[in-house]
């Protein structure tokens, strides 16, 4: 079964459903975080995705929500490392982790890790929020795919998304883009 | 804001194949999102993807699987298909997500995000293709040990654009 799109779209495309690009941020050089602010409150639901080195083996990648940065956070993940699974979880820490590094800076440079992220009724002021995340990278023999979910809190209705690494950078070329679901 | 997440194409099959093809795919949007729902003709096999037909040892893959019972993770190096799905039955249909991200890039390999489920188990998969950057312009998925897609199975695949 062939299905050739040139020839199935020669025109453009008009079924577009609710789900709106709000922002983008691609770096041009290493940088300690990538913040989404002032994020309007007229959709559902956030979805976050992105591709991302980090410039540390040893660093894992953070979500905080509205730069609070107190113990309001809690996460659990299930990880999948190639040869074992390992399930964690942790309770009033300070932000919600979801993408470790492992190796993948001294793996090959085109080498870049990746994640999606949902923020669910993200600006409803009567919930706390949850947050679900499929990450994941492979390096042909080492890397992880990962399942969390992270819970946040706050009744406050989500403004501010900032992604940064435990220790150093995220490198040249990640890049993650901010998505409104109507 | 710039409305996305387009349909670029379905395919229901009208008849049983062994493979199924998205050709001639624009590099206008930022990540493809591919989704199938499938009954296969055989109660084993799987489910491989190759990106612009290239059959040689660039992919690799670290998958997580819950069957029910136990959870296991394995991975594969240098392999020469992506794998994002395997089945086991010819009646209950198993379904598919694979992302696809940054797919148009000439910068870096190409990272995929997959979740599959079916009656037996549910798996999340990071593939790895590593051949020299370029966009991808094709998707084949192919079939293993045997597996063909029956007649009304359904592969839609879309395209998110970012700002």
């Amino acid at each position: 079964m062939l299905n050739n799109i040139a020839a199935l779209v020669g025109a453009p495309t008009a079924a577009i459903g609710d789900y709106e690009s709000i922002s983008t941020t691609t770096l041009s050089t290493a940088t300690a975080s990538i913040t989404f602010s002032g994020i309007p409150s007229t959709y559902k639901h956030l979805q976050v995705r992105g591709i991302v080195r980090p410039t540390s083996n040893n660093a894992d990648m953070r979500l905080t929500l509205n730069s609070d940065t107190g113990s309001n956070y809690a996460r659990h993940r299930l990880i999948g490392n190639g040869s074992t699974v390992d399930a964690t979880g942790t309770a009033s820490t300070a932000f919600i982790g979801f993408f470790d590094a492992n190796g993948l800076q001294t793996g090959t440079a085109s080498v870049f890790g990746v994640a999606i992220i949902d923020i669910l009724d993200y600006a409803n002021t009567s919930k706390y929020k949850t947050v679900r995340i499929l990450s994941g990278n492979d390096n042909n023999g080492s890397g992880q795919v990962g399942l969390s979910s992270g819970l946040w809190q706050s009744t406050a209705a989500t403004t501010t998304l900032t992604l940064v690494m435990s220790a150093g950078n995220l490198d040249t070329y990640s890049s993650f883009a901010l998505y409104g679901i109507k | 804001m710039a409305k996305t997440y387009e349909p670029i194409a379905t395919t229901t099959l009208g008849s049983a194949s062994a493979t199924v093809t998205f050709s001639s795919i624009s590099s206008s949007y930022t990540d493809l999102i591919l989704v199938g729902n499938i009954v296969g003709q055989s109660a084993t096999g799987g489910l491989q993807m190759r990106l612009n037909s290239d059959s040689s040892s660039n992919y690799s893959y670290t998958f997580l699987n819950g069957d029910g019972s136990s959870a296991s993770s394995s991975r594969a190096s240098s392999q020469t298909e992506a794998s994002i799905s395997f089945s086991n039955s010819t009646t209950v249909p198993s379904s598919f997500i694979t992302q696809i991200m940054n797919y148009s890039n000439t910068t870096t390999f190409k990272t995929l995000l997959s979740r599959s489920s079916s009656n037996g188990n549910t798996l999340a998969y990071v593939n790895l293709w590593r051949k020299t950057p370029e966009a991808v312009n094709r998707i084949d998925i192919i079939t293993s040990g045997g597996y063909t897609i029956n007649t009304g199975s359904t592969f839609t695949l879309y395209g998110i654009k970012a700002a």
